[in-house]
């Protein structure tokens, strides 16, 4: 899960993480009063998890209440690559001598945590690593042993901070690593960490990730999922409990295993279709869960055909048959289903399906996934 | 021959008792596979089904002389299985378990690493393995997979995905191909074990003669085993990659499987592959009727 600036600075707050004052806000009014509070003069951003938020005009400095109420009444509502601006954040805008780089993240070939640090901030790190890769530090972390102050200090030497703001940089990054572990960060990142001309360390941007699998033990992460942009697709699906990515063709994908929904995806567009969503039903595929998934299939307007993709293993064929029967009796479909079923009893599923008076314009079986991916982007394409 | 289990391993369940544990546990032993023992907190003394139930790993191997386990306990606890299992002198571990957090993972990796050198854990997230007509550990079910032939050529499977797995197998014995051994590894981001780990394996087993490997997008575990196989890897091999068509940024249902910052594409992946000598099908049947026209060959 990404959070927004405004989620990752109070997440960075609550580890010790200096940020600026500020509070978030999603009318003008609001905006005028997070300001008034924040002292002058403030900066108005675009709250929106797209880059280049400062080219499109969603970052801009304001002097006074006046200039407050123009730029907030600009952004807000403000479309950024297709990201639609609902929330602002205000805070007061600092003074900059100097501008770094900081972030953790788990590096999947070392197996470690790594930290990268750069005396060249706020620009893209991507920008930085392609043209001056020597100006970035890569420190591999064993999670058994953290970090320390002491290490994390050798990396700001390292990385060519200057003297004056070493210790408060050390002491962000033990602060910051703290976050991404404790905090079960799959990303925390600085762009930029400022140093002020007071000396200050101070942490101006924030980009946190969050992981999912953490979600049990982080009951204030409740907050940020209300906040998760989804269509209203995927939260349809969300509310069924369904692993579900709503994407933009036409033809609805059910597998079971997120291995088989991901391959589903693949031949559907091998044939010359598209698919309309990833939906990985789980192993069980019972009529209960097949029924929540066709009815967020069924809920997406642009699906023109539905490919069911099953291989039993464990679950038989005939369960899934039995359960795929007992959907469509209590789902009102508009479009026709493919089914591939395969794997354990796979004949005595069909058979099921078959004989169960059914239409083939409603259903339709094929053996293979191949066949069956042909069928459904036929019936997508109104062939 | 098989890698990792054979008839010989003794397997006790941590979880045994519970609704996963009991489940896939009862159908490992139906399946043949050795289940000697399994262990809940509090329930010792108890049985499943004629299994003994211990309170502790270390009671459950001082009384039975279990060498492996297979770990189905919530993700809350599973990382404390895990090193449970290995501190008690378990040198074999399959975790099931799915949602761990990534930190624990990544803890719990270099935990074993340092301090348990000799324990292979396999998973978390991962369907288990199964060395057919051998040994079965995990949620596989034994019946799609055909058993390997005296005079070969078999086949060793090591794959990401679950029911990719499973298709594998089943493509496999429409063909009635022998399989030396499955390898689930599991869709994590830090799995215990690595393709790399299963490649090596299958080249020194004598009984495997061509290998299938299904991967998906996300990290760069694929390109590393590209590294591998050009480098040690004689055996014939053929691969399957999902997610080509994978929006970038979106976890597709495993917590490893996605692609940031423009890495950790399928496409990326195939290539590697393939430059390696890898047969690449551009779908699971493909690939398996790759592997079908290989062993052709070797016979």
């Amino acid at each position: 899960m990404d959070l927004f600036e405004y989620q990752g600075k109070q997440y960075f707050a609550k580890f010790g993480i200096p940020v600026s004052a500020g509070g978030v806000a999603v009318t003008v009014d609001e905006a005028v009063k997070v300001a008034d509070a924040s002292q002058y003069p403030v900066v108005v951003k675009a709250q929106v998890q797209v880059g280049g938020r400062g080219k499109a005009g969603g970052i801009k400095l304001a002097n006074n209440a006046d200039e407050v109420r123009l730029h907030a009444g600009n952004i807000l509502g403000m479309d950024i690559k297709g990201h639609v601006v609902k929330r602002i954040w205000v805070e007061h805008a600092s003074d900059i001598d100097e501008e770094y780089y900081a972030s953790f993240s788990l590096d999947r070939a070392a197996k470690m945590h790594l930290l990268m640090l750069s005396a060249q901030g706020g620009v893209e790190i991507e920008e930085v690593a392609e043209k001056d890769p020597d100006a970035i530090v890569k420190l591999y972390i064993n999670p058994v042993d953290g970090l320390s102050e002491k290490v994390a200090r050798q990396a700001a030497v390292d990385a060519k901070i200057p003297a004056k703001a070493l210790e408060g940089v050390a002491k962000i990054l033990v602060q910051l690593y703290d976050c991404f572990t404790a905090g079960d960060c799959d990303l925390a990142e600085i762009n930029p960490l400022i140093l002020k001309p007071t000396g200050e360390v101070h942490a101006l941007d924030a980009k946190v990730s969050l992981d999912g699998n953490a979600e049990y033990r982080h009951p204030e992460w409740a907050e940020y999922s209300a906040t998760e942009e989804l269509d209203d697709r995927e939260q349809l699906a969300r509310e069924k409990g369904l692993q579900y990515i709503g994407l933009s063709g036409t033809v609805g994908i059910i597998a079971n295993g997120a291995g088989l929904a991901m391959s589903t995806l693949d031949v559907v567009n091998q044939v010359g279709g598209t698919a309309a969503n990833f939906l990985d039903i789980g192993g069980g595929a019972n009529a209960d869960q097949m029924a929540a998934a066709l009815e967020v299939i069924n809920f997406d307007k642009d699906v023109k055909s539905i490919f069911i993709n099953i291989f039993g293993g464990i679950t038989r064929g005939e369960e899934v048959a039995k359960g795929i029967v007992e959907a469509m009796k209590r789902v009102d479909l508009r479009a026709p289903i493919v089914i591939r079923l395969d794997g354990t009893n796979a004949e005595e599923g069909r058979e099921i399906l078959a004989s169960a008076g059914i239409p083939e314009s409603k259903l339709m079986s094929k053996p293979t996934m191949l066949e069956a991916a042909r069928a459904a982007v036929a019936l997508a394409n109104g062939k | 021959m098989a890698i990792f289990v054979n008839e010989n391993t003794k397997v006790i369940v941590q979880g045994l008792t519970g609704g996963q544990g009991k489940f896939h546990g009862l159908r490992n032993r139906a399946y043949g596979t050795n289940v000697v023992g399994g262990v809940t907190p509090g329930k010792g003394g108890q049985d499943v089904e004629g299994i003994p139930v211990f309170d502790s790993v270390a009671d459950a191997v001082k009384a039975t002389g279990a060498d492996a386990s297979f770990i189905a306990v919530p993700p809350k606890a599973a990382a404390a299985a895990i090193l449970e299992a290995a501190k008690a002198g378990i040198t074999f571990i399959v975790c099931i378990t799915e949602g761990i957090p990534a930190q624990d993972e990544a803890k719990v990796f270099n935990t074993l690493l340092r301090d348990y050198p000799k324990v292979r854990l396999l998973g978390p997230n991962c369907p288990g393995i199964i060395s057919p007509g051998k040994c079965n550990i995990g949620i596989t079910a034994g019946e799609i997979a055909e058993l390997p032939s005296a005079k070969g050529p078999n086949v060793g499977i090591v794959s990401r995905s679950g029911t990719l797995t499973y298709q594998a197998l089943y493509e496999l014995k429409q063909q009635g191909i022998g399989v030396s051994t499955c390898v689930g590894i599991g869709g994590d981001p830090v799995p215990g074990t690595s393709f790399v780990d299963c490649l090596a394996e299958f080249q020194k087993d004598p009984e495997t003669h061509a290998i299938i490997m299904i991967g998906e997008i996300g990290g760069s575990a694929e390109e590393e085993a590209a590294e591998f196989i050009k480098a040690n890897v004689t055996k014939p091999m053929s691969a399957y990659i999902a997610g080509v068509t994978a929006p970038a940024g979106k976890k597709m249902g495993h917590a490893g499987a996605i692609v940031s910052g423009g890495k950790g594409t399928a496409q990326g992946k195939m290539d590697a592959l393939r430059e390696a000598g890898v047969q690449i099908g551009l779908n699971p049947t493909e690939a398996g009727a790759l592997m079908a026209e290989i062993v052709k060959g070797l016979k």
